[in-house]
């Protein structure tokens, strides 16, 4: 089975959260707490355990480029539906003790409900704030990458929702391709901050979710350079150990006294 | 719509928003395409990646400005400024289509001497009568022309739904001509004149638009423009609700005349429909004063004693018109069947005539006045979105009954337990003797039926699932009650139900609902023969001998045989989408598309061809169904007696209107002048600029009573603009959008936009609760500050502009004041639209009072 993949732009997004609401009727997901957040048009706030994908309004100033749409004083207005990265070397997955979290044939990383336990390691083991638990449910929800409907030969609902192709699916060597191109184009045409966000080389191993964004990772929160926790596992032992033969050495002290 | 029915003979749009993927330029305007119509917009995204310029002019800086090449801030209800200084700008740089605007439009006719401008009546057009508040439009009609026999110019200076262009004069198409375009009276030099101030220093001054900013977006809109060029135009509510709305429209209609961008593939006009069925809903109407089709509601008098006299007003000599008896005789024939015989009018009596205004605000203040018994209300929900919704809610407490058709429970059915009148204890319920009846109904996927789009693309849609529990179609509803109500009138004798008794009433029922078979609705709609019940192919096969039936001939042709209904179709085989739903009229789906050629035929260029005149076989031919008489050739003369559309040459593409051309100068229908003059809203931040005389639409009716008042212009008690809208999340007044959780979620609060340079004065913090005052009402939102808010420079002074979306009221999963408690009841002249778009408002930090008397304490209050 190929690997799939989404390529999320937000050069083409028009902001309309048909996304959020396909993806919450395809999957039965609760709603998220009705709260007004006073940030922009986004009242969602961040992908969690009962919202899976995420459209952020990042209101900036900008000095220069064809998208600024008023002449007197240059500002911006980008939208981009945030989702799980469905990494290769998936955080979640790693640190899931019950097997609740596998790996599908189509790469994605897929939770299971009626394994989970609601330890929550998954939940600090996430590079990108993903998977969270829910209230007062207790165990942890993410993005399926629509893995039911992908079996069916269906695209997720959220691409498939989307009016304006910002969301595209698809076999994920072509969309990387895609992405790149798509850069390439945007170049051309003026929007000089526009950048592939695919980061490959680090821990992670790369992402089935990229996204095409105008400007620095960090303002659409993705870390420039997110790493799994498990790398960290080598020199956790090897503290542990030094730790641990300390703690041996100072108590066969004390009873050699 | 008669701002594009007078310019253009047909109110609905022009073309379809997949067409804009040919257009070179799209000027978005008085609309919020990408909130509010986001699957459409995916073809103005996909027209802008292959290089289409996107223009949006908007007081907001919204989704749609987001994505656009170019945004102009404006303020709101300048637009005719802006717009005039756009018409001003292709004139003067002679931008224009020469060869279209000669050929296709009225810019060479030649207007009678005692014409006088708004230019010279400092503000009013002749023909003006300060008293009855109306317009005689005799001196408007072209040279030449004679008004009608009866001595009365028109009632079309009342403006109204129908009006497309005839009524007033059927000679109008002996109009005097100056091909040069010189002759100081003819239209285009008239025009001229008439926007000759209109400069962009004006728009500057006023609209609060940079000069440079106005320049650019002129010029990149004016140059898709010419046989190779194409640009076409978006709006919707954010013009339609103005008190000068129509002449809004009109301009831009004016503007795309003059551009040649009309019924040519990437041009037009695009009057965004924000439902469904908005524009089905037009063409078998829910308005007071037209018949299905555009025809005329009878109105009460002498010029509907008799079908004669009916159609002689209504109908034309020549133009399309002229068939005008073949539709409504068709048309009560479907109503009476075989109690409509010639004998007595085809049942003309039965109909109801108009008496006055019975448009929404205006029946909802006989409510309030008490002259209503009883009211039904479906897919509709007033408590919200009715303007003035706080005067609205109290004229349903003097109700006697109420129905109240829906899937949940609205506020407009909740009004007498839970609205703010009842909370804030200004009503008791106890006091309220209105008996209300909250009926359950069905969801658009429980039931059959059309829906007509914004393209006027009939779409047929299968019933999924039963409705749940009682709940029932419309088509179950009205068919029901009217049986029950037949059931009565059998026993009652008076005359007055005679009409109701006559109605044919004699649908299929099926299934264990009950419920009528939607598709007989849809045939009868369609048409066929009296005699065999055979289905007629078109409304060219319709006749007034009564013996055809048709009831809506718009729509004729949609189901021309048995077992073919074209609303059902799904096989789209070209690019206009040909096979997919059936587009009144005639599967025509981008109309006047004889102007997509030139006058010889051929057309203008290779890269907009649509529809030309094939030499060889003597017949009209191309990429569309032509909106034009197939054989009719294009070198055309009609001989001095020729009648109808045989009476209009062979380049004249404006088929409905009587001389055939497109309406510049609009000489008959609209209640407010032949041509757009700017005028302010009726509560404005300034004095007119352009009429210091004339501050408002002259023509305007504002309502004023207790509750219903109005902030002067200027006003230091409200000294912001306020402007109200939709948003992406909701629907309309909620009721499908606030029940749901998912959409609830998205949009929580009410909350209303403001600039950052605002909040600091009145020391406002991001995100904390403020009260909304204007003279009608006062709400509590949160205060969004945003630099999508642009402070502007009007005439050097500053102008905070306020937004507020109008979703909330007191059901549902969230709640909310709602912003319709801010607006006036107030009239356009032509369609009785409310002005929701520009008002006046003032701002107070905290919640508001919780009592009336603290409210109008608000009210009174100076900055």
């Amino acid at each position: 089975m190929a690997l799939t993949a989404f390529l999320t732009d937000a050069t083409l997004c028009i902001g309309c959260k048909a996304c959020e609401v396909a993806c919450k009727e395809w999957n039965e997901v609760p709603e998220d707490g009705y709260v007004w957040s006073g940030n922009s048009y986004d009242n969602t706030t961040a992908l969690g355990a009962s919202t899976w994908r995420h459209v952020m309004f990042l209101e900036q100033h900008k000095t220069a480029g064809p998208q600024i749409s008023d002449m007197q004083d240059p500002f911006r207005w980008v939208f981009l539906s945030d989702v799980c990265k469905h990494c290769a070397n998936s955080g979640c997955l790693e640190a899931c003790p019950t097997g609740a979290i596998v790996r599908t044939e189509f790469g994605g990383v897929y939770t299971q409900p009626d394994v989970c336990n609601g330890c929550g390691y998954c939940v600090v083991s996430c590079p990108f704030g993903v998977i969270d638990k829910r209230h007062p449910d207790g165990r942890a929800f993410k993005c399926t990458f629509c893995y039911d409907r992908q079996k069916a030969g269906l695209k997720p609902a959220c691409a498939t929702a989307c009016p304006t192709e910002s969301i595209q699916f698809g076999p994920l060597d072509e969309l990387r391709v895609r992405g790149k191109e798509r850069v390439e184009e945007l170049k051309h045409r003026g929007y000089d901050d526009a950048r592939v966000y695919d980061p490959q080389e680090t821990s992670v191993g790369g992402i089935h979710a990229f996204f095409v964004i105008l400007g620095e990772p960090e303002a659409y929160n993705l870390p420039p350079a997110p790493q799994v926790p498990t790398i960290h596992l080598k020199s956790a032992w090897t503290s542990a150990l030094v730790f641990s033969l300390f703690i041996a050495a100072v108590l066969c002290g004390a009873f050699a006294f | 719509m008669p701002g594009l029915g007078t310019t253009y003979g047909r109110g609905g749009a022009t073309a379809s928003p997949k067409a804009l993927l040919n257009s070179d330029a799209i000027l978005i305007m008085g609309s919020n395409m990408a909130e509010n119509h986001p699957v459409g917009f995916q073809w103005v995204m996909e027209a802008k990646e292959n290089g289409t310029q996107v223009l949006h002019v908007d007081p907001r800086f919204s989704r749609t400005s987001a994505v656009a090449n170019i945004w102009v801030p404006l303020r709101a209800g300048s637009d005719i400024l802006f717009l005039g200084g756009l018409i001003h700008y292709i004139l003067e740089n002679e931008l224009f289509f020469r060869e279209y605007v000669l050929h296709y439009t009225n810019a060479s006719v030649i207007i009678p001497e005692d014409f006088k401008d708004t230019e010279e009546l400092e503000g009013v057009f002749s023909g003006w009568n300060a008293e009855t508040k109306k317009y005689d439009e005799r001196t408007w009609l072209y040279e030449g022309v004679e008004p009608k026999a009866d001595g009365q110019s028109s009632d079309a200076g009342n403006g109204g739904h129908g009006q497309h262009g005839v009524g007033a004069a059927p000679d109008l198409n002996k109009y005097h001509q100056d091909l040069t375009l010189q002759h100081p009276r003819c239209v285009f030099q008239l025009l001229k004149k008439h926007f000759a101030r209109y400069t962009p220093e004006m728009v500057e001054k006023y609209c609060g638009v940079s000069k440079d900013a106005f320049l650019h977006a002129a010029k990149t809109y004016c140059t898709a423009s010419g046989p190779e060029k194409t640009g076409a135009i978006c709006y919707a509510l954010g013009w339609t609700q103005h008190s000068s709305g129509v002449q809004m429209i009109r301009c831009a209609a004016i503007l795309q005349l003059l551009l040649g961008n009309m019924g040519r593939p990437g041009g037009g006009i695009l009057a965004l429909r924000g439902h469904a069925s908005i524009q089905g809903s037009t063409d078998v109407p829910t308005l007071f004063d037209i018949l299905p089709g555009y025809l005329n509601m009878p109105k009460f008098g002498g010029e509907s004693e008799t079908l004669a006299n009916y159609i002689a007003k209504n109908g034309a000599k020549t133009g399309w018109w002229y068939n005008y008896d073949k539709y409504i005789v068709s048309l009560l024939k479907a109503y009476y069947g075989e109690a409509a015989q010639p004998e007595n009018d085809f049942g003309f009596h039965w109909l109801p005539r108009v008496t006055g205004d019975h448009s929404h605000q205006a029946y909802w203040l006989d409510m309030v006045d008490g002259k209503m018994d009883g009211l039904f209300v479906m897919g509709q929900n007033p408590a919200v979105a009715g303007p003035n919704s706080g005067m609205e809610r109290r004229g349903l407490g003097k109700l006697k009954w109420l129905v109240v058709r829906e899937m949940v429970e609205t506020e407009t059915a909740s009004f007498w337990y839970a609205s703010p009148e009842v909370t804030r204890g200004e009503l008791r319920t106890e006091d309220i003797g209105t008996e209300v009846f909250l009926l359950p109904a069905a969801g658009h996927a429980e039931k059959d039926g059309t829906f007509t789009n914004t393209q006027r693309l009939l779409q047929w849609r299968q019933k999924a699932v039963d409705p749940p529990g009682d709940a029932r179609s419309e088509n179950h509803f009205i068919y029901h009650l009217g049986v029950l109500l037949r059931e009565k009138a059998k026993r009652d004798p008076r005359p007055r139900n005679a009409g109701l008794l006559a109605l044919t009433w004699d649908y299929t029922i099926e299934g264990k609902l009950k419920e009528p078979v939607a598709e007989e609705v849809l045939q009868e709609m369609n048409g066929y023969t009296v005699a065999d019940k055979r289905l007629v192919p078109g409304f060219a096969a319709l006749k007034a001998d009564g013996s055809t039936v048709c009831g809506c001939w718009i729509y004729s042709g949609v189901f021309p045989e048995p077992g073919r209904n074209r609303a059902n179709e799904r096989h789209s085989t070209d690019f206009h989408g040909h096979g997919w739903g059936f587009a009144w009229p005639a599967d025509r789906r981008i109309i006047y598309n004889r102007a997509s050629a030139r006058p010889d035929g051929a057309p203008w260029s290779e890269r907009k061809k649509l529809v030309w005149w094939d030499a060889a076989s003597k017949k009209w031919t191309g990429n569309d169904v032509p909106d034009f008489t197939a054989t009719k050739a294009p070198d055309y003369q009609p001989p001095a007696d020729a009648v109808g559309d045989a009476a209009l040459a062979g380049d004249k593409p404006f088929i409905l209107h009587p001389d055939g051309f497109g309406w510049i100068w609009v000489p008959v229908g609209l209640a407010d002048g032949p041509l757009p003059s700017h005028y302010e809203p009726l509560e404005s931040p300034i004095r007119n600029p352009m009429y210091p005389k004339q501050q408002s639409n002259p023509a305007d009716e504002r309502r004023t009573r207790p509750g219903n008042e109005y902030a002067t212009s200027p006003d230091n008690q409200f000294p912001f603009v306020l402007t109200t809208y939709r948003l992406t999340e909701h629907h309309t007044a909620g009721g499908m959008s606030r029940t749901l959780s998912h959409l609830a979620e998205l949009q929580p609060d009410p909350f209303c936009e403001i600039s950052p340079e605002m909040a600091a004065e009145l020391s406002i913090i991001p995100g904390e609760w403020v009260t909304v005052v204007t003279a009608r009402g006062a709400i509590e939102v949160h205060a969004l500050v945003t630099p999508r808010i642009k402070t502007l420079k009007i005439d050097g002074k500053t102008v905070y502009q306020v937004g507020i979306p109008f979703h909330w009221g007191y059901n549902g999963l969230v709640k909310g004041d709602s912003a319709n408690d801010l607006v006036a009841i107030s009239e356009e002249p032509n369609v009785h639209i409310m002005e929701t778009k520009g008002l006046l408002c003032n701002i107070y930090r905290g919640k508001r009072a919780a009592n009336a008397a603290a409210i109008r304490e608000l009210q009174s209050r100076r900055n």
